[in-house]
């Protein structure tokens, strides 16, 4: 065999991830536009962000998948582009849809990747038998995966993902799809993850989800971070909650709005459909001075309405436009997202 | 679970995958193909229904106009048709792998600390299976309409063998159309325009001198009838003769080239 350069990772190496100016752009479209990431060691990062926004392509220059037109991205220390190899070696991928072999069963997918990662024919036999009982998978073992559910397909794919204990795992939107209950298994599988000793770098369409996980989270849009925080400060930048109101004579749209920002001290947004007012409310209590302010000036309401903020209302908060889809980015600068650091 | 472990053993980590581990995670995927293999035995109708088909056919159409009779024909036309079939067998592996590509495994592939080439060698490698069944039914086929090779029956097997190793390094040019095609009807598509050419305009079916001078030229330079002479010196003559030489290195040349050719493909389609 031929001598090959050793590198040595440092045990105590305290970021997970390192990324500078992550760009990649599939011809027009900028995909991901300069990302900047830190996941330290040991915990479970969120990237929050709607479809389009670049979550799936920031992980797969990550996971050495795809390579980055500019910036770079270490993992424990180790450059995805120059060392791909190494970065393999501590990293387990999850994508967004299955990525096992649909033409095997359960048993034999486990098996195969177990036999590809080095283990012996027996030790690959003994890995598959635990991982299929640790993921509720036994019955199903030999069943072609075409009669599995969305749930089952996840749960077998996490478990490959699991097979050589990598320090780091990407989780795809790991529970898109899924129903309730399977959903919170998902949740528990990832936090034992973390408990014992690993790193999630995980991405959501769901503010609730990285509220329930993350120690961290970014806030990605059009390939750009735009927030960046623990869930709390996050929070706290977009309110607790969220009001919405609607007022009765659409002609006193602008005064409510005016009071709105008043007594909140915040921005407030007039939304599409008419009459609606939404804006962030650090404290639910202060709906009471806000109800005694509008009946002072004699402003009717039609509805009024206290909600936890979903990942539209943080998206109008951060970034100025709504959450859709970026299939297509508008052009008008005006609306470009504005940089919000949350520190 | 113990992470601690993985660390320590992350004090040893590497660039590159040895050689040893090559081959080791070939050998998996290949293990994988032939899963597949058992799981969609559909997928053997080409290797199994050709060979019978084909041989049956051309000996009994052509057998009376070339050879006088079909008993005199058989030692031409089963070399020729045997080349034939298991090289077009190749053109399936480059339609499939094509297919395969697709597939979101292809992803947990790449981002495995594996060799490179294991999923493509791998899949090439299995396909030798679908080579040795279309090579033995057309044998099959041969001896049950009479034909009885003087070369005798270890030749025959020899002649198995090169015709099964040069079909899979021919199936590194259709792995390359498949890396690089946009789908799978476009690999077949592709393909068959190569092979067709290369296959009948060689000396599997017909007399090279039966053919206009220009047309012998490229005849006699066609490797395909470097393969189809080959194997009839083996299993006709017992000899192994100049056209086996010039067919394995051909086949050398061929994996030389189009190997690094696809997986150079095959790392920068993502």
């Amino acid at each position: 065999m031929v001598h090959q350069v050793t590198k040595k990772i440092s045990p105590n190496t305290e970021w997970a991830v390192e990324a500078r100016g992550l760009a990649k752009a599939f011809g027009a479209n900028r995909a991901v536009n300069g990302v900047d990431l830190n996941v330290r060691t040991g915990t479970i990062y969120s990237v929050l962000g709607p479809n389009g926004a670049g979550k799936t392509t920031t992980i797969r220059i990550l996971a050495t998948l795809l390579r980055p037109d500019a910036g770079t991205a270490r993992i424990f220390g180790h450059d995805v582009v120059k060392e791909p190899h190494i970065v393999r070696q501590l990293i387990g991928v999850t994508g967004q849809y299955a990525s096992v072999d649909e033409s095997l069963s359960a048993n034999e997918n486990l098996v195969l990747f177990s036999r590809l990662l080095g283990l012996g024919r027996k030790e690959a036999r003994r890995k598959t038998a635990e991982l299929l009982e640790q993921f509720g998978l036994i019955e199903a073992a030999k069943r072609p995966l075409k009669q599995f559910s969305g749930g089952m397909r996840r749960r077998l794919d996490l478990a490959a993902s699991l097979i050589a204990q990598p320090p780091l795992i990407f989780l795809d939107e790991p529970t898109t799809g899924l129903d309730p209950r399977t959903r919170a298994q998902m949740w528990a599988t990832i936090r034992q993850l973390v408990e014992a000793g690993s790193t999630v770098l995980l991405t959501t369409q769901y503010l609730d989800e990285a509220d329930q996980l993350a120690d961290r989270v970014a806030v990605i849009d059009r390939g750009r971070v735009v927030a960046e925080g623990t869930v709390d400060e996050l929070k706290a930048s977009v309110g607790s909650s969220s009001l919405q109101l609607r007022v009765q004579n659409s002609q006193d749209i602008a005064d409510a709005r005016e009071i709105v920002e008043q007594v909140l001290q915040v921005r407030s947004n007039v939304s599409a459909e008419a009459g609606k007012i939404t804006a962030p409310m650090a404290n639910a209590d202060s709906v009471a001075d806000l109800l005694i302010a509008l009946r002072a000036r004699g402003i009717s309401l039609a509805e009024i309405s206290v909600q936890k903020p979903t990942l539209d209302e943080v998206f109008l908060t951060i970034t100025g436009h709504a959450a859709t889809t970026n299939a297509s980015p508008e052009s008008d600068p005006s609306v470009m997202p504005e940089e919000v650091a949350v520190r | 679970m113990n992470v601690h472990t993985t660390r320590d053993a992350a004090a040893r980590l590497k660039n590159h995958a040895s050689l040893g581990q090559t081959i080791r995670n070939s050998l998996t995927m290949a293990y994988r193909g032939l899963l597949k293999i058992r799981r969609t035995p559909e997928q053997l109708f080409d290797v199994t229904f050709q060979p019978i088909l084909f041989t049956l056919m051309f000996t009994y159409i052509f057998g009376g106009a070339i050879s006088g009779n079909v008993p005199n024909y058989l030692p031409v036309i089963i070399p020729g048709i045997l080349v034939q079939t298991v090289i077009a067998t190749s053109i399936v592996t480059g339609v499939q792998l094509r297919d395969d590509m697709e597939k979101g495994v292809f992803d947990r592939f790449k981002s495995l600390p594996i060799a490179r080439i294991a999923p493509l060698a791998g899949a090439l490698l299995a396909d030798t299976v679908r080579y040795a069944i279309a090579t033995v039914l057309t044998f099959v086929m041969g001896y049950l309409m009479g034909y009885r090779p003087d070369g005798g029956f270890e030749y025959v097997v020899i002649a198995g063998v090169m015709v099964i190793v040069c079909s899979w390094a021919v199936s590194w040019i259709f792995a390359f159309f498949g890396v690089i095609a946009r789908s799978a009807a476009a690999v077949q598509g592709i393909s068959m325009i190569v092979l067709f050419p290369l296959t009948f305009v060689s000396n599997a079916f017909v007399p090279v001198e039966t053919m206009p001078d220009w047309l012998q030229w490229f005849v006699n330079i066609n490797p395909i009838s470097h393969l189809v002479t080959a194997v009839r010196e083996l299993i006709n003559q017992g000899k192994f003769g100049q056209d086996l030489v010039i067919s394995l290195a051909g086949a050398a040349v061929i994996v030389a080239v189009f190997a690094p050719l696809t997986v150079r493909a095959y790392m920068r389609r993502v």
